[in-house]
């Protein structure tokens, strides 16, 4: 679990979040998440400009094994999605952190993210 | 690892796409060990399985092999399972792990309930051997020539498609060997005893890699049968669904001699197919398969949808093909309805489902 990268944000449901100097968010699932899964054969996601409260489900991630629902780790309103996750979703389960991205939201609250874990918090959870 | 009929069994060893398309291109490694394995010996042996099964055992030579399901007098499928036939009065049965108990009971009822012609029991012995036998596949194109590679003695190429042949050495292990697998592809299947598992599947491990073989857990079995349009038991038979309501008419022997358990709903089945009077084909239904040319997989349980929306069945089996890369499954519909469009709702979003012959895709088998 040491290779989490440290400059972003988690949350308990496994997504993680890279906060800019703009207050734009990029948002993705962990490592863990995508190993859990297994094959990820479809990534439903929202447009821009739908926006999101805290905790509420933007999409859905699906695995060979199951599908799970994507939540929203802070509150916004969606700047830009992924648009190489439709024809490539293993973007997620090869590269969860850089290439396999899913969107990015301007947060509403720049301030919002106290209650998510940083990596060493997160890496005790999924220890 | 999951919990399958009491067995800690991998769904994948890497990744179950990956497993599945090295099947397909090169060999596949599966520990299938919890299947079971009965042997049924004795004077009557043949009659009584003649009896029980729906499938034709009379052209039977030693060392040959036959699928069949094993009904209820319902005509609902008790088990479907493999037989083979080692020799007259000497048969051996592969069933589903998480049918040996329910098989050993419903075979055991049978042998008291079911009488000869003459009123006599059939003499008969069935003994669950599922404990005395691991079973390796190699499943894939490269697979004779990996195992061929380990019985340098014995001609594996001869055993015949749906044939076996008993005491063969395989990397020094003593095991049955037997041309079957539930792929689609070439391969064959090893019967051995426990002890010897761990050393037969390094063998066969250090023989394959060279060839591209790899380990394919229960996601890619599951995946490759459905592919192959192969049924799985719960799924696409079961209790309420009969092989000919599957389209397992060729495992079916209804004029066979001295009939057999759930004989008469079965014909009475066909005879319903076979009517003009929209009465008589009302009830019934289909298991079809199809395609849908999107990603997202349509999972066992999700409803089929006639155009105007209402519920007319159920998927049945799910999962993404990985050589089309779309969406494939089974579902139970309406006999009548196997020509009308049939969607279903994923999330909101209506998705025709394109009925297909299986096999998905072309098989050398």
């Amino acid at each position: 679990m040491s290779n989490l990268p440290q400059d972003i944000k988690y949350a308990e449901s496994h997504e993680w979040l890279k906060i800019d100097a703009d207050g734009i968010a990029t948002i993705g699932i962990t490592d863990y998440a995508q190993g859990s899964l297994g094959d990820i054969t479809y990534v439903q996601l929202p447009k821009a400009g739908d926006s999101f409260k805290v905790g509420e489900s933007f999409g859905v991630v699906e695995s060979v094994k199951a599908a799970s629902d994507l939540y929203a780790p802070v509150a916004g309103t969606v700047v830009e999605v992924n648009a190489a996750l439709d024809a490539s979703p293993d973007l997620v389960n090869t590269a969860p952190f850089t290439d396999g991205w899913m969107l990015k939201i301007r947060m509403d609250s720049p301030a919002s993210t106290a209650a998510l874990l940083d990596a060493e918090a997160y890496a005790k959870l999924t220890a | 690892m999951v919990d399958f009929a009491g067995w800690e069994m991998p769904v994948q060893y890497k990744s179950i796409l990956e497993e599945h398309k090295t099947v397909r291109r090169a060999a596949g490694l599966f520990d299938v060990s919890h299947m079971g394995e009965f042997d049924v010996r004795g004077a009557d042996a043949f009659a009584f399985l003649q009896r029980l099964l729906t499938n034709d055992l009379s052209k039977m030579t030693p060392g040959r092999i036959v699928y069949s399901p094993m009904c209820y007098p319902s005509g609902g499928v008790v088990d479907d399972l493999l037989v083979y036939k080692r020799g007259d009065g000497d048969y051996f049965l592969c069933v589903n792990a998480g049918n040996i108990a329910k098989d050993l009971d419903w075979i055991g009822g049978q042998l008291v309930a079911l009488r000869k012609p003459d009123g006599a029991r059939y003499d008969v012995t069935v003994s669950n051997r599922s404990a005395d036998y691991a079973l390796l596949a190699i499943q894939g194109p490269r697979a004779l020539e990996i195992v061929q590679s380990l019985a340098p003695s014995a001609g594996l190429g001869e055993i015949k498609y749906y044939h076996f042949t008993d005491g063969i050495e395989v990397a020094g292990v003593r095991c049955l060997v037997s041309r079957t697998g539930y792929t689609g592809e070439d391969g064959f299947e090893l019967y051995h005893a426990p002890a010897d598992a761990r050393a037969l599947a390094d063998a066969l491990l250090a023989a394959g890699a060279p060839l591209g073989m790899e380990l394919a857990g229960l996601g890619a079995r599951d995946s490759l049968r459905l592919e192959a349009g192969f049924p799985l038991y719960g799924h696409e038979i079961t209790a309420d669904i009969s092989p000919l309501t599957a389209g397992l008419d060729w495992t079916v022997k209804l004029k066979k001699e001295g009939g057999f358990v759930g004989c008469e709903p079965l014909a009475a089945e066909m005879e319903s197919r076979a009517s003009t009077a929209p009465q008589a084909r009302a009830a019934l239904r289909k298991v079809v398969f199809f395609k849908t040319g999107d990603r997202r997989i349509v999972r066992a349980g999700a409803q089929v949808l006639d155009a105007a929306g209402e519920k007319i069945g159920e998927v049945l089996s799910g999962t993404l093909s990985p050589v089309l890369n779309e969406a494939i499954g089974s579902a139970s519909v309406p006999a009548s309805a196997a020509l009308e469009p049939m969607f279903t709702d994923i999330r909101g979003t209506k998705i025709a489902l394109q009925l297909v012959k299986p096999p998905f895709v072309q098989l050398k088998k």
